[in-house]
C-alpha cells in the first residue's frame, strides 16, 4: 500500500454515501463509532439513538471486475435504550460509544456494543433453512387438533429467504461508576476490558455477573483528582499488555502479570514539555482522545486535539513521529474554548500494513499520512464530491494572509461538521469516514 | 520575573549610577520577554484573550473543575423549589426574575426530570437512516 497519501499514482475516489440528505440532523441519527470486522466483510456504525447497522461487503461483479463491491446493509437493531438511574439521579444516554467484534470462530459474528455504562455482546446470525412439516402445528404456526392427527411425518428442512438476526448475548451491567469510554477484545478471544474516567475492569466473555477491577485511579479525596483515563486498548498479540491514556496527554502501559491491581505502570510514555510555552490550554490540548496499538503490536498512536503521534513501545520518552493534524487552530484556541470544540474526542486509525494513519478534522475534512513517504493529504467527505467512482480533489486550508484559489481560509471552517470517527479496511484501501449522520465510503482507484 | 534588590542593598552596596542602571536593564528584559511572547506562542496570545473575557477562569487549581464536570455529566438534581418555580412559571406564563447563571452552568428547575419527562421504555421503533 505505498504512497496512499498524495503519491504519485496513488488516488481515493468516491464509492458510497448513507445516511438521509436533509439538512435538519436528528441528534439520534449522528454516528457516535464506525468499526470493520476482522476480515473486512463487516462494516458496523452505532449512532446517538442506540442503534447499530451492519453492512456487508458484496462479492465483486464477475462481469465487472474492476468495481469493487458494495456496502450493503445486512443487519440493524437497537443496541441500547435510554435509562434513568434513579438512585443517583443520573440520565443514561443510549449513545454507542463503542463497538468491538470478536474474531470469528464460527459461522455467526459476535461484536460487543457499550455505552456509558452498559457492555452487550450481540451475536449476528443467519438463518437461511426452516423446518416444514411439523406433525403438531399448521405451517402458519396454530397448533393441530390433535384428534385430526391421523399420521406421523418428520420434519424437512427446507431453504428460505436469508434472515439476519441478531440477539443479545450477555449483558455486562453496573460495573462502572463513571462513563465507559473504551472497550477491547483482548488476543486471547476469552477475555475484554471496560474502560471509564477512572476505573479499567477485566471481564470475561462468559461471565456477566463479575468483573475484576485492574486500574483503579480514583484518589481518596475528589478534590486532588488531577487526571482521568481517556481511552484504552489491549495489545494486538501480547495478552498480558494493556496501554491507558490520560487527560494529561501521558500513556501509561500495564503488564497483567505484575500484580493484580495495575495501578503502577510497567511503562510510562510522556513527552517533555517546553515549560516556556505553557499556558492555560496547553493541558486541555494534551488530552489524549484516543490510543490505538499498531497491528503489528511494535507502535501505538495517540490523538490529542492538534497532532497524531506514534510511539515506539521500546521508547518511552518521546514519539517516534509527529504529524500536525490542523496546527492552523493553535491561534483560534480562545474560541474553540468558548464554543467547546476544544473538547472533541477524534479518533484515529492505522492502515492494514501500517504504513498510513488517518484521523479527521472540522469542516468535514479529513487527514491521512503516508509513514514512509512522510507526505499527507486533506480530503473532504461532501455530497458534491459524491458521484460513482469520483476522485477526491485534495483539499488545503490556508493559513497566511493570502488565500489561493480553491483554498478556504481557517474563518471560513464549518467546526459543526467535524469527523470524529474513521475506520480503515483490515485488508485493502477501502475507509469508512462517519460525518455527522452520513456514512462515506472511500476506496482506492483501480485500473 | 522579580527584582531582588534587597538582598543586594544590605550586603553589598552599590552606587546609585549601577544601580540605575540595573534596574532599567531588568525592566527592559521583562517588557522585551513579553513581547517575545506573543509573537513566539499563538497559545500564549489566546490565553490572554480568554483572560480578558472572563477574568475569573482557572482561579481554582488544576482543571480539576474541567474534570469534575465531566464526571458529573448527566447528573441531574432535583430541588423541590425549583420544581414548584417551574411548574407555577408554566402555569402563569410570567417571566420570573432569573438569577444569572455562573458561565457554562444549566439552570437546574429547567432540566429537572418530572415524571412526565423521563422518556419511556422505546420500543424498537424507528430505524437507522443508515439502514434505509
Amino acid at each position: 500500500m505505498a504512497g496512499v497519501a498524495g503519491g504519485n499514482d496513488f488516488q481515493w475516489c468516491f464509492s458510497q454515501v448513507k445516511g438521509a440528505i436533509d439538512e435538519d440532523v436528528a441528534e439520534a441519527d449522528i454516528i457516535s463509532t464506525v468499526e470493520f470486522n476482522h476480515s473486512g466483510e463487516l462494516l458496523a456504525t452505532g449512532d446517538k439513538g442506540g442503534r447499530v447497522v451492519i453492512f456487508q461487503h458484496e462479492q465483486e461483479c464477475k462481469n465487472r471486475p474492476h468495481l469493487r463491491g458494495e456496502y450493503n446493509v445486512y443487519s440493524t437493531f437497537q443496541s441500547h435504550e435510554p435509562e434513568f438511574d434513579y438512585l443517583k439521579s443520573l440520565e443514561i444516554e443510549e449513545k454507542i460509544n463503542k463497538i468491538r467484534w470478536l474474531p470469528q470462530q464460527n459461522s455467526a459474528h459476535f461484536l460487543l456494543s457499550t455505552n456509558d455504562k452498559t457492555i452487550k455482546l450481540w451475536k449476528i446470525g443467519e438463518r437461511d433453512k426452516r423446518a416444514e412439516g411439523y406433525n403438531l402445528k399448521d405451517e402458519d404456526g396454530r397448533l393441530r387438533d390433535p384428534f385430526r392427527i391421523t399420521s406421523l411425518r418428520v420434519p424437512v428442512l427446507m431453504p428460505m429467504d436469508l434472515m439476519v438476526e441478531a440477539s443479545p448475548r450477555r449483558v455486562f451491567a453496573n460495573a462502572h461508576t463513571y462513563h465507559i469510554n473504551s472497550i477491547s477484545v483482548n488476543s486471547d478471544h476469552q477475555t475484554y476490558l471496560s474502560a471509564d474516567d477512572l476505573r479499567i475492569n477485566l471481564w470475561h466473555l462468559e461471565i456477566t455477573d463479575r468483573s475484576f477491577n485492574i486500574v483503579d485511579i480514583k484518589p481518596a479525596n475528589m478534590e486532588e483528582l488531577t487526571e482521568v483515563i481517556t481511552a484504552a486498548e489491549c495489545h494486538p498479540n501480547q495478552c498480558n499488555v494493556f496501554v491507558y491514556s490520560s487527560s494529561k496527554g501521558t500513556i501509561r502501559l500495564c503488564d497483567m502479570r505484575t500484580a493484580a491491581l495495575c495501578d503502577r505502570h510497567t511503562k510510562f510514555f510522556e513527552e517533555p514539555e517546553d515549560p516556556s510555552s505553557r499556558s492555560f490550554f496547553s493541558e486541555i490540548i494534551s488530552s489524549i482522545s484516543d490510543v490505538k496499538f499498531s497491528h503489528s503490536g511494535r507502535y501505538m498512536m495517540t490523538r490529542d486535539y492538534l497532532s497524531v503521534k506514534v510511539w515506539d513501545l521500546n521508547m518511552e520518552n518521546r514519539p517516534v513521529e509527529t504529524y500536525q493534524v490542523h496546527e492552523y487552530l493553535r491561534s483560534k484556541l480562545c474560541s474553540l474554548y468558548e464554543n467547546d470544540c476544544i473538547f472533541d474526542k477524534f479518533e484515529c486509525c492505522w492502515n492494514g500494513s501500517d504504513s498510513a494513519i488517518m484521523t479527521g478534522s472540522y469542516n468535514n475534512f479529513f487527514r491521512m499520512f503516508d509513514r514512509n513517504t512522510r507526505k499527507d493529504i486533506t480530503l473532504e467527505a461532501s455530497r458534491e464530491s459524491s458521484k460513482p467512482r469520483a476522485t477526491l480533489k485534495p483539499r488545503k486550508v490556508s493559513t497566511g494572509g493570502k488565500r489561493k484559489k480553491d483554498e478556504i481560509s481557517v474563518d471560513s471552517l464549518d467546526f459543526n461538521k467535524k469527523i470524529l470517527h474513521t475506520a480503515w479496511h483490515p485488508k485493502e484501501n477501502v475507509i469508512a469516514v462517519a460525518a455527522t449522520n452520513n456514512l462515506y465510503i472511500f476506496q482506492d482507484k483501480i485500473n | 520575573m522579580t527584582l531582588t534588590l534587597h538582598h543586594n542593598m544590605t550586603c553589598h552596596p552599590i552606587s546609585m549610577r549601577v544601580f540605575f542602571f540595573y534596574t532599567v536593564y531588568c525592566v527592559f528584559f521583562c517588557q522585551h520577554k513579553e513581547i517575545d511572547d506573543n509573537v513566539i506562542s499563538p497559545e500564549k496570545a489566546e490565553e490572554v484573550k480568554l483572560k480578558a473575557r472572563y477574568p475569573h477562569l482557572g482561579a481554582k487549581p488544576g482543571g480539576s473543575d474541567l474534570l469534575r464536570k465531566r464526571l458529573q455529566k448527566g447528573q441531574k438534581f432535583f430541588d423541590s423549589g425549583d420544581y414548584n418555580m417551574a411548574k407555577a412559571k408554566v402555569k402563569n406564563k410570567q417571566q420570573l426574575p432569573a438569577v444569572t447563571p455562573a458561565e457554562k452552568a444549566e439552570i437546574t428547575g429547567d432540566h429537572i426530570p418530572t415524571p412526565q419527562d423521563i422518556p419511556q421504555r422505546k420500543p424498537s421503533i424507528v430505524a437507522s437512516k443508515l439502514a434505509g
